[in-house]
């Protein structure tokens, strides 16, 4: 199996503030790989670029699937700059063709968020229907009409939310609002929605946040699932070492924006830089005792 | 309608004492229910309260300008004020009282409108408004006693209405039945008159009023598609009911010697519609809420502004003069046009207009059921729950793979081509139009129908749409106070009700096949 | 209003006469960009509250007459004051009533109650007042002219104009030195900010947001009045379509930016005046409409606007 994806020299500049700045990894096909780093290292930043939430100043970033390379950084009908219309056709692009998050999304890359990002006042349930929506007959007459490929498609979208409800644990409260559940359950719908669309990738952010011990489990056992039934390549923003140190097959330890170390979680848990990165320097730090106090 | 302000009288002024009897009692009840400390804090409110009032309203209400000088209405506007300063009073205590006191409340609200309005309104508007006060709390009563079906009621009062649900919900699983009584109820109801012609109960003009009614339902559900599921707030969504009225107009001006009438013009003209919508869609597809709401408002201003103006082809502020409908080429004309032939003379029958509204009025109800059996699908279908995706979180639906701009565009055409289909019944039922019928007033009528209703919601749309629509013909010497009564209205229901008053019930899935249970391969063990 | 004379001088008047419909817009435009820029939300009932200080102007010089003040300018000053306050406080109860309770609900939902505000507004005027076109008197008649060559060729502004300007200038400088050298006005930037910080900082963003909606409304009302002292006539309708431009206004300069709001306004009541002057008087209203959806669509952040970025 090659790589799925590969970044390649990503930087990208808010106004003065370079918040990556040339990144490259490669992430291989049915992998679970864990990127982590202190606060403000730009996890999230990649993650939004990788799913077309931002667009790389600099770099690329290739999709494998089937055989075949995507770039999600470029657009699809190529570049618009210095066209003599390139005003209107940067437009017309926007408005015409499918824009980079929807598009990353088609080719099967899938996300969860740091905030859960839930249709709040949709149930559980519709909430993982609407995931669906690429795969389901949407189209308008056979749906008001109820066609009978309709009703077939309706019914095969149901049982795949039943499925991964109940892969989740959440069938029971499948009918309830998203809005109304309680945050774990809002995590694991979250993530429910994420897998009702199909993905090849799934890109997990902070999946384990506020989550207790007995739920970091299960969250455990769900992702390293997700690999080994579905064949899904999983990559995942984490800060609990628990998550990330048992069920990663690789990590990526970015600070400031920069690719600081890269292997599996044992040979990054050695490494002298991402010691540093997380505690600072001997010398610069405060002294032991007080740390312990704190 | 002319009420008979007589019959009225005895059990009006009998409820009037009642009521002031019960808020009485009400402020008693805030005196024990609630500490000193409290009631002191909820008279400072008030007084305040009406301080302010008094600043606002005495030089607006109180002062008029009548050629350059003043002529001084102080009273009235005190009136006003002390109406405010009493009414705040009584809210105060009432969100602080327990439930039953708030019953009472209601009824003393009644009293407060009736002391308002002894001073406010000459003698037969007086009647009418505590008569409005009653009809409305009669419905919220009725509203609140059917959504509170399931939850156990604590008062007396509840527990009258509480008889309400467990009827409903018995013939629940008769909705059916029930549903075909009412739609067959509606359908025979145009037929009274020839039943009954010594003296029918139902006239021209109610059948007008109904069809008015059938075409508000029409349009509340159209822009139910926009506001209430895609949560694209549009007030410009009177230009799509201008769009169907005078594509109508024209489109049988113009193309009627080819035999184009009302029930061609009516596809075609909701197709224009639709594409209009579409057009607006465009350069919107990028805007949220408040932008997209006043680039909407403008929209709508437009498209009034080139009516009013073009006048080589809309006749201008003077308006057109629209056809009426024809029955597979029978027209209810006394005598018909040239070449066709008029219904009475077909069918050797005497001639009578009532067959015209009553043809209407069906025609109005065929397309109204029409246009709610197609949002109910509408809602249940993928395309429906994208819409609620957007409007939940346009990011999120945009990672999950749905294309923002079909899914908002489709949104604006479909409800466009609803709004057309009611322009073109407009226009058929009015059989004259002008840009005086496609002002922002129109627009936020039919927005306040939505938003009372309940945004997404079915039945309480279409009570909602009765409601604004019937309650004013039945006051009529009340209609110059409607619009003020509709922003009211919107902005307390968003403040306590800010679902509407029938808020959406989900569709609720149940699992179907024997597999539950079975496959749980990540949390199984755990469990 | 001006003789036959050649295009230049035509052109001339009109940008006299954009100018000072751009300053009108460009007061109104500040309420809309100051509430914007604090609560993200459009205040749809400005419009109304423009108009109602027509109204308590005109009211208020009545009334000031009547209890025998006989000095016009003594009898002005009394009636500024006395209409800012209260159209302040019509501000203030906008907010109260139609935001407040709403913070923290849909984002739909004080859109909605602002609209029916702004429908209860225009029907209380209309029901109090009458539908009939209020007159104003004339004070301070008067032009100053400038001949261009011939008896003919003129361009003129009446010292009515000239005072509209006038005035614009000193509310605009009374605005910046109360927004950025003021306490105040530092609590107001450090809400627009971020609102829950200021708050934990010991900022009562509540009093803060109220004092936006209340300094929104006095500009307003200082917009009502000196439109009211020019055209000399007024209804209960004006403030729907003066309120679409003002808001198209505050778009154009960049909503949030109070220097762009009275940039924007300028620039389309330069604009609308070029247009009627020029090319047609009827569709005005449609150019400017036009112009709206124009800056939306291509630069939604306006001229001086920053952009919006959203957090995922």
């Amino acid at each position: 199996m090659g790589p799925i994806v590969i970044v390649e020299k990503v930087s990208i500049r808010f106004g003065g503030l370079l918040a990556l700045n040339e990144v490259s990894f490669q992430m291989e096909e049915r992998h679970i790989q864990a990127i982590i780093g202190p606060n403000g290292a730009g996890k999230t930043t990649l993650f939004n670029c990788l799913t077309g939430f931002y667009k790389p100043t600099e770099g690329s970033i290739v999709l494998r699937r089937d055989g075949k390379s995507y770039h999600l950084t470029q657009p699809p009908m190529g570049s618009f700059r210095g066209n003599p219309a390139g005003w209107m056709g940067g437009f017309l692009r926007n408005l015409f063709t499918s824009n980079p998050i929807h598009r990353t999304a088609l080719l099967g890359v899938s996300r969860t968020y740091q905030n859960i990002r839930l249709f709040a006042q949709m149930t559980g349930i519709e909430n993982l229907l609407v995931a669906q929506h690429n795969s389901v007959n949407h189209k308008l007459l056979s749906g008001i009409f109820q066609t009978p490929g309709f009703l077939r498609s309706e019914k095969k979208a149901l049982e795949k939310a039943w499925y991964w409800l109940e892969f989740m644990g959440l069938e029971d409260t499948a009918n309830i609002e998203a809005g109304n559940l309680a945050y774990g359950l809002q995590r694991r719908l979250e993530l429910a929605r994420a897998m009702a669309t199909s993905p090849r990738l799934i890109c997990l952010d902070e999946p384990a946040a506020g989550l207790n011990r007995q739920e970091i489990e299960d969250l455990n056992r769900v992702i390293v699932n997700l690999r080994n039934e579905h064949k899904i390549s999983v990559l995942l923003i984490e800060h609990h070492m628990g998550v990330v140190m048992n069920i990663s097959d690789r990590v990526v330890v970015l600070d400031h924006g920069e690719v600081i170390s890269e292997g599996t979680p044992a040979e990054v848990q050695k490494d002298p830089r991402v010691i540093k990165a997380y505690l600072g320097e001997e010398e610069e730090d405060a002294p032991p005792q007080s740390r312990r106090e704190a | 309608m002319e009420i008979d302000f007589i019959i009225f009288n005895i059990p009006v002024i009998i409820l009037e004492q009642g009521a002031l009897a019960a808020g009485f009692l009400a402020s008693l009840f805030y005196i024990r229910a609630l500490d000193l400390r409290a009631y002191g804090e909820m008279i400072k409110d008030a007084a305040i309260v009406g301080a302010i009032a008094m600043v606002l309203f005495v030089p607006i209400v109180g002062l008029v300008l009548k050629d350059r000088s003043l002529v001084f209405q102080i009273e009235r506007s005190l009136m006003l004020v002390g109406a405010v300063a009493v009414g705040r009073l009584h809210i105060s205590g009432a969100v602080r009282a327990r439930v039953g006191i708030r019953i009472l409340w209601r009824l003393a609200l009644v009293g407060i409108s009736e002391t308002f309005a002894f001073f406010f309104f000459p003698e037969p508007q007086r009647n009418l408004i505590v008569l409005v006060v009653l009809v409305v709390l009669a419905i919220v009563f009725a509203l609140e006693a059917l959504l509170r079906s399931g939850e156990k009621l604590d008062s007396i009062g509840s527990k009258i209405m509480g008889a309400w649900p467990a009827v409903i919900s018995r013939a629940k699983g008769r909705q059916g039945y029930l549903m075909f009584f009412l739609v067959g109820l509606l359908v025979l109801l145009p037929f009274e008159p020839f039943i009954n012609s010594e003296n029918p109960f139902i006239t021209d003009y109610h059948l007008g009023t109904l069809t008015q009614t059938l075409i508000y339902i029409l349009l509340a559900m159209g822009l139910n598609i926009v506001v209430g599921l895609a949560g694209l707030l549009d007030l410009g969504f009177v230009a799509f009911y201008a769009v169907g009225a005078y594509g109508y107009a024209l489109i049988t001006l113009h193309l009627g010697e080819f035999g184009i009438g009302f029930w061609w013009a009516l596809p075609i003209t909701a197709s224009l519609a639709a594409f209009a919508g579409c057009m607006l869609g465009f350069p919107v597809l990028r805007m949220h809420g408040d932008y997209l709401a006043i680039v909407t408002l403008g929209f709508g201003e437009i498209i009034r502004i080139l009516l009013v103006n073009m006048i080589d082809f809309t006749n201008g502020p003077n308006g057109m003069s629209a056809p009426r409908p024809t029955l597979m080429g029978l027209e209810f004309t006394r005598r018909a046009k040239e070449g066709g032939v008029p219904l009475h003379e077909y069918f050797d029958i005497p001639y009578d207009a009532t067959y015209r509204y009553v043809f209407i009025y069906l025609v109005a109800l065929a397309l109204a059921l029409a246009a709610i059996f197609v949002f109910r699908r509408l809602r249940e279908m993928p395309i429906g729950r994208a819409w609620e995706a957007l409007r939940e979180d346009e990011t999120a639906s945009k990672a999950l793979g749905i294309n923002h701009t079909t899914v908002k565009l489709s949104a604006f055409t479909l409800g466009a081509a609803f709004a057309g289909v009611g322009g073109v019944l407009f226009a058929a039922n009015e059989g004259f139009i002008s840009p005086s019928s496609f002002t922002f007033v129109e627009s936020a009528i039919i927005l306040s129908i939505v938003v009372l209703g309940g945004m997404g919601s079915i039945t309480g749309v279409i009570i909602a749409a009765a409601i604004l629509t019937l309650l004013p013909e039945l006051f009529r010497d009340l209609q110059q106070y409607r619009m003020l009564g509709f922003g009211l209205a919107m902005v307390f229901i968003m403040i306590w009700r800010p679902g509407g008053l029938i808020k959406v019930r989900r569709r609720a899935f149940v699992r179907r096949d024997s597999a539950r249970g079975a496959s749980n391969p990540a949390l199984g063990e755990a469990d | 209003m001006f003789t036959i004379g050649d295009p230049l001088i035509i052109l001339a008047q009109q940008l006299i006469n954009g100018l000072i419909l751009g300053s009108i817009y460009g007061l109104i435009a500040i309420g809309y960009t100051m509430v914007y820029g604090i609560i993200g939300m459009i205040n749809f009932a400005h419009g109304e509250i423009y108009m109602i200080s027509s109204y308590l102007f005109a009211i208020f010089l009545a009334l000031v007459g009547l209890f025998g003040v006989s000095s016009v300018p003594v009898a002005l000053l009394i009636t500024l004051v006395v209409t800012l306050v209260i159209t302040g406080l019509y501000g203030f109860s906008v907010e109260r009533i139609a935001y407040r309770p709403l913070r923290g609900s849909s984002r739909l939902a004080p859109l909605i109650s602002a609209i029916g505000m702004s429908l209860v507004l225009q029907n209380f005027v209309l029901l109090s007042q009458g539908a009939n076109t209020q007159i104003f008197p004339s004070i301070y008649e008067g032009v100053l002219r400038w001949s261009m060559g011939s008896k003919d060729n003129f361009v003129q502004i009446t010292y009515i104009q000239a005072m509209i300007i006038g005035v614009t200038v000193v509310s605009m400088i009374a605005l910046n030195i109360l927004i950025n050298h003021t306490p105040l006005g530092r609590a107001c930037r450090a809400t627009q900010q971020d609102r829950t910080m200021a708050n934990l900082m010991g900022i009562n963003t509540d009093r803060v947001i109220s004092l936006t909606f209340v300094i929104g409304a006095a500009m307003a009302a200082v917009a009502g009045m000196l439109i009211t002292f020019n055209f000399k006539s007024f209804d209960f309708f004006i403030g729907f379509v003066a309120g679409i431009k003002a808001f198209t206004a505050a778009v154009l300069g960049g909503i949030g930016s109070i220097p762009g709001a009275m940039l924007g306004g300028i620039i389309l009541g330069l604009a609308e005046s070029l247009f009627a002057g020029l090319v047609n008087t009827d569709y005005k209203d449609v150019f400017a409409f036009g112009l709206l959806v124009t800056v939306l669509v291509f630069r939604p952040t306006g001229i001086l606007g920053q952009p919006e970025v959203e957090k995922i």
